[in-house]
């Protein structure tokens, strides 16, 4: 049913592949930094206007007019426009079943709907004016109702958008079955919030764009996918696809906000037309608190039930998303959320509904895991409160509920069939890597001793999907490999890193293939003129497509290259073989009879390229334990360890690996502790400066604890399954479980993200009273 | 408008520079020495963190006035006559301490900084030193790894 | 990001920094190492059309002891504070406050003059000062001004030094061999407190509790009684007006400064 040959297993020995190869991307930045979109240097960006955007100090309010007048004569500015002025359709909801109404404008015609929103824009000679002159242009604002909470948003008492007559943008109705909980000993409910939060990434959003001559525009801008980007200005200014040139720099984070271009990006580049000079933008992190959309944000009602003996039946999940003030990624997300909702377990009856609503906040989108670490903070939410309930250990209940190892495809009822799977093991092998009994009788110690100072452990169980074809088109991806007549090699990826190391990683796989050391081969990606298709990196995606199809390319290659050495050689190609010591193709037993892969390439231009399409996403999976200490005087929470067993099938580079992992762990642990976006009633925003919003810093986090498990898959012929957002999924939920665990022994069942000092002390105060 | 005369990188320059003009941004635009970046807008992320006078400051929180006189050291001015990787740089490279890179020159210079004052820090002093310097994308793990592998006698 | 338009000027002496805050008055605010003051001009929430920049008067970077005093010149970096062998063998409190201040980077520039004249609420040097019994020297073009850490710190940012006066240095009775305690409790390392406890010699101050770091009186008062620490604890919060926001409110902040409270007295009587 697979219908591919090549099944991912142990690899060849003495291959690269494996190994924990240096970065090629690092010297060069550890040299002179890497080259953002703020400091790329081109001289078709010479005399480059700068652009700053004035902003909604409101959160719901009709514009009543603006006055540019004062603005228009500071130093430096050379054109003030305002929502009238650009003449560009409203961008549709991201998703063709949201209502059309819900679109959003470029820049604000009538109504903000979120604080933050651009509502005009300055221009200026140098980029230190613009906010001189921004702070001179005068808005008159009518406010309107203010509507913060989802659960007010989801009454309509207050429309965003009242010609659509309703804030529900999005919803996914489950007709709720009485007999649900039926033969059930056991029922907890709860409603658990999975908090907003900001993605941050230390890049914040900019862009740069030219229109040439010829009518071309040229835009650079980070970004998930150059071709996603370009799309999206093709269809903001409704342009000829030959006329838009995307490039991509290098890319300091994105975490799942940096797809497409936003609408303050398709503005400079309408910047740029109306005035004919290039444009620049980037924006402060103040406005990227604002305005770069949010993550996470729903309200779950979990209802999960079973017997005594811990065997679940019965689970039910509503999510209520918030959307932000204009439906974006996010309103859709609880599409996954759903799609995942059991998790790692065979539970009987699973029943889920959702429904988006807007609210006037930022939008919300997508951010590393997107949908999916909300599953799972719900299920393992879930297990615990249970396991409370019928006072068994929760390790005990995941035994229980888990499902057993499987190597077919495994559809879990909710529309995901998993790849393969060994949930069992990497509980057992995180459990034993953290020392679970020995965590447990320090527990009991010390609340025998009293101690203020509380322990908590947390488990979390995951399965995530990753290579889907919903956020990034189809589960392909194409590359293109071509070597070159000095013996170097170039290939051309349709992923688009952004500290993953796909330079060093694709490297490694050619030189797997073809021989070619490391440093002499290049890899491109995010230049649409080079590369016009390609998916981009999301979603845990690229090893296992876009690697993949550089494998394949290669192999093809070297098929290539024998039909052509069959000739130059005059041999039968079934006698050719490649010798990658001397990348050349030579008959098999008389090596003096070669020809070199570079003197093919002389004699004729010799590249590949290749799509390698996926059967389907793939399922990686893991275990996660966390180790909390609770001051229980304070409040304070502390995170000492975090084990993490991840298993995302055969690991190419460990060391890239590992720090993917990492990554995604301190993120996940940092919403569970410390993070949220607050508002407050009027939709203010309470923590749009590092100094307030929860980013965590080297001295919140441990040193993790990772233990390895590799379950191959069958999808693609690197058995390589995602590991990007991974560490994310399992993380937030381990930690979020090991704050309550330590509150256990006081009666606490819930403490809702972040576990501030405050939230746990007052969970401490209402658990006693 | 106003005249400063400041050293970077072992050279001397002098500029005319706006009264307002933040030390970042004279590396930056005035110097064109773009490793440093601008990571935020309230003293918290480091991304702007270089050597005035040897210490490490956030030069996002300096103006070009106050460092009029003194030396700065970037990110560009640590590797040797011969392009030769700095320890502190080469041990970033060995443990993997950067992905997206944005965050590494402050994070490097945020280091030399340390290890000049505290040349053998235990893990956590590391991770405390490093407080002032956010990093979105390695949970710090291997960053502090390499601290440790470039200071005097660790065990990497 | 971008600090409003100012005019920036550099005096070379407390004379001429004194002059140039004369002449431009209420227009004018004094830059010492700009870690309080260009932060809130960044975000421009403040707007001064003139700066003095003081930072090279080397005359305010000592620290000496005179007699049982130690005089610390307003421009001391709290880095220079932190690791000063005088002030860690007289004014142990200070040097840990000094060195808990942010992060390296900021404890390179920042000042105790600058952080003391910022007067934030939340402060360590604020908190530190009050604790101690500093004294804060303040030069005018007419006449020097010795006014005490009860006397210094009016509101919210607010302090007792006019607008034509310069912060110069600030004097700490010495507290060798005396217990003392430091309790902050951050969500994060690095945050500002959620609460900030200081004792040394008796006398105990807060943090975040108010609009200015306050004196425990009621806690010292049992103190001094000798009712015992946990009775002082229990009177922290007396006469305290927290601030509420997302870290706490004024129940929670009262219950912390009880508890850290009762910590930095266990810490001063185990450190005496």
């Amino acid at each position: 049913m697979l219908g591919l040959s090549g099944q991912g297993g142990p690899l060849p020995m003495g291959s690269i592949l494996g190994t924990r190869v240096l970065r090629t991307e690092d010297p060069a930045i550890l040299r002179r930094g890497g080259i953002y979109t703020d400091d790329v240097m081109d001289e078709r960006l010479d005399g480059a206007v700068h652009v700053t955007f004035v902003r909604s100090p409101l959160a719901h309010a009709r514009i009543e007019s603006i006055d540019t007048s004062a603005a228009l004569n500071a130093p430096g500015v050379l054109a003030v426009y305002t929502g009238a002025d650009v003449e560009l359709p409203p961008k549709p909801p991201f998703m063709p079943m949201i209502h059309n109404g819900f679109s959003r404008p470029l820049l604000a015609r009538d109504t903000v709907r979120f604080v933050g929103e651009p509502v005009a824009v300055v221009i200026t000679t140098e980029a230190s004016q613009g906010e001189d002159a921004a702070e001179l242009v005068s808005v008159s604002y009518d406010p309107l109702p203010v509507v913060i909470d989802p659960r007010a948003a989801a009454t309509d008492e207050a429309l965003l958008f009242p010609e659509v007559g309703s804030n529900t943008c999005f919803a996914l109705p489950s007709q709720p079955d009485e007999n649900f909980f039926a033969g059930c000993d056991a029922v907890v409910h709860h409603v658990v919030v999975n908090q907003r939060v900001a993605p941050a990434p230390m890049e914040t959003r900019s862009c740069a764009a030219v229109w040439g001559e010829d009518g071309r525009l040229t835009a650079w801008l980070p970004n998930q996918g150059a071709q996603g980007s370009k799309n999206a200005y093709v269809s903001a200014l409704s342009l000829d696809p030959a006329q838009v040139r995307v490039i991509t720099p290098d890319v300091g984070g994105a975490f799942g906000a940096k797809f497409g271009a936003d609408p303050e990006q398709v503005v400079v580049a309408w910047v740029a037309r109306e005035l004919q000079r290039p444009a620049r933008w980037t924006e402060y992190r103040y406005d990227n608190l604002l305005a770069m959309t949010h993550g996470r944000a729903q309200i779950q009602t979990l209802s999960v039930g079973g017997t005594r003996d811990g065997k679940l039946l019965a689970y039910r999940l509503d999510i209520l998303q918030d959307s932000g003030a204009y439906p974006a990624i996010g309103a859709i997300l609880p599409f996954l959320t759903r799609m995942m909702a059991p998790g790692t377990y065979a539970i009987e009856r699973i029943e889920s509904s959702a429904r988006s609503v807007v609210t006037n906040t930022t939008p919300v989108g997508a951010y590393r895991g997107a949908g999916r670490p909300e599953a799972a903070a719900a299920i393992e939410r879930a297990i615990d409160l249970f396991a409370a309930e019928i006072g068994m250990d929760p390790a005990e209940v995941r035994r229980r509920n888990l499902l057993p190892i499987f190597t077919e495809p495994h559809d879990n009822g909710q529309g995901a069939t998993y790849d393969s799977g060994d949930y069992l093991a990497a509980l057992e092998l995180a459990l034993k890597t953290c020392g679970y009994d020995e965590l447990r009788a320090e527990q009991a110690r010390r609340r025998a001793s009293g101690d203020v100072r509380a322990l908590g452990i947390g488990i979390a169980c995951y399965v995530e999907i990753t290579g889907g074809g919903s956020e990034s088109g189809d589960a392909k991806e194409n590359a293109q490999i071509e070597v070159h007549p000095d013996g170097s090699a170039t290939i051309l990826t349709g992923t688009s890193p952004h500290g993953q190391g796909h330079a060093t990683a694709w490297a490694m796989l050619a030189n797997a293939e073809l021989g070619i050391p490391i440093d002499r081969i290049t890899v491109v990606h995010g230049d649409t003129d080079l590369i016009p298709e390609g998916g981009g990196t999301a979603g845990s995606r690229s090893l296992q497509q876009g690697g993949a199809a550089v494998q394949q390319a290669c192999r093809e290659l070297v098929d290539e290259a024998v039909q052509r050495a069959a000739d130059v050689l005059e041999a039968n190609p079934a006698d050719l073989v490649l010798d990658r010591e001397r990348a050349a193709i030579t008959v098999a037993g008389s090596p003096e009879v070669a020809v070199t892969l570079a003197d093919l390439a002389g004699q004729q231009r010799l590249f590949i390229r290749s799509v390698f399409t996926a059967p389907g996403p793939t399922f990686p999976f893991g275990a996660h334990v966390a180790v909390v200490e609770v001051d229980t005087e304070t409040g304070k929470a502390t995170l000492q360890r975090l084990i993490a067993v991840d298993d995302a099938g055969i690991i190419l580079n460990p060391l890239l690996a590992e720090g993917q992992i990492h990554g995604g762990l301190a993120q996940g642990a940092a919403q569970a502790l410390y993070e949220e976006v607050v508002y407050d009633e009027a939709g203010n925003p309470l923590t749009a400066t590092f100094a307030d919003y929860g980013f965590p810093s080297a001295a919140e986090m441990p040193t993790f604890e990772l233990a390895r498990m590799e379950t191959p898959t069958s999808y693609n012929p690197l058995g390589a399954k995602g590991i990007g957002e991974a560490g994310s999924i399992g993380a937030t939920p381990a930690v979020q479980n090991a704050v309550v665990d330590a509150l256990a022994h006081l009666g606490v069942r819930h403490v809702d993200m972040p576990t501030t000092p405050y939230r746990i002390w007052k969970a401490m105060r209402e658990a006693t009273s | 408008m106003i005249n400063v005369s400041i050293t970077v990188n072992g050279v001397a320059r002098t500029e005319e520079v706006a009264d307002r003009q933040l030390l970042v941004h004279f590396l930056r635009d005035t110097c064109g020495l773009r490793a440093t970046k601008v990571g935020c807008d309230s003293t918290s992320c480091g991304a702007c963190t270089v050597l005035l006078d040897g210490v490490s400051v956030k030069s996002c929180t300096v103006l070009a006035a106050q460092a009029d006189g003194s030396a700065v050291t970037t990110v560009e001015g640590l590797a040797g006559a011969d392009d030769e990787l700095h320890p502190v740089q080469a041990a970033f490279h060995r443990e993997h301490g950067l992905q997206c890179g944005f965050c590494t020159p402050g994070m490097v210079m945020a280091t030399v900084g340390l290890l000049n004052e505290n040349p053998n820090p235990t893990e956590a002093e590391v991770r405390t030193a490093l407080e002032g310097n956010y990093c979105r994308c390695t949970g710090y793990h291997n960053i502090v790894r390499a601290v440790l592998a470039a200071s005097e006698g660790s065990v990497a | 990001m971008i600090p409003p338009l100012f005019r920036y000027e550099r005096a070379g002496s407390v004379e001429q920094a004194l002059s140039l805050l004369a002449e431009h008055g209420d227009e004018a605010k004094v830059l010492a190492g700009g870690h309080s003051l260009l932060p809130m001009m960044k975000l421009r929430l403040a707007n001064p059309a003139v700066l003095v920049d003081i930072g090279r008067i080397a005359d305010l970077r000592q620290i000496r002891l005179d007699g049982d005093q130690v005089v610390i010149g307003a421009l001391c970096t709290h880095a220079q504070i932190a690791s000063s062998a005088v002030i860690g063998e007289h004014l142990p409190l200070l040097a840990r406050a000094a060195g808990m201040i942010g992060d390296p980077q900021v404890r390179h520039r920042g000042t105790i003059g600058g952080s003391l004249v910022h007067a934030d609420p939340k402060a360590d040097h604020p908190l530190a000062a009050l604790a101690s019994g500093a004294t804060i020297v303040v030069q005018g073009s007419q006449a020097r001004r010795e006014i005490p850490s009860d006397e210094f710190f009016l509101g919210y940012f607010t302090t007792a030094v006019e607008p034509d006066e310069l912060l110069v240095e600030v004097r700490f009775p010495s507290a060798a061999g005396l217990g003392w305690g430091y309790e902050k409790l951050v969500a994060r390392s690095n945050d500002w407190a959620v609460v900030g406890v200081a004792t040394v010699g008796g006398r105990i101050a807060l943090a975040a509790m108010g609009d200015r770091p306050l004196r425990a009186r009621g806690a010292e008062e049992a103190l001094a009684a000798g009712l015992g620490i946990q009775a002082a604890a229990d009177r922290a919060a007396e006469d305290t007006e927290p601030n509420v926001d997302i870290s706490g409110d004024v129940e929670y902040r009262s219950h912390i400064a009880r508890v850290l409270t009762r910590r930095a007295l266990a810490a001063a009587t185990g450190s005496g």
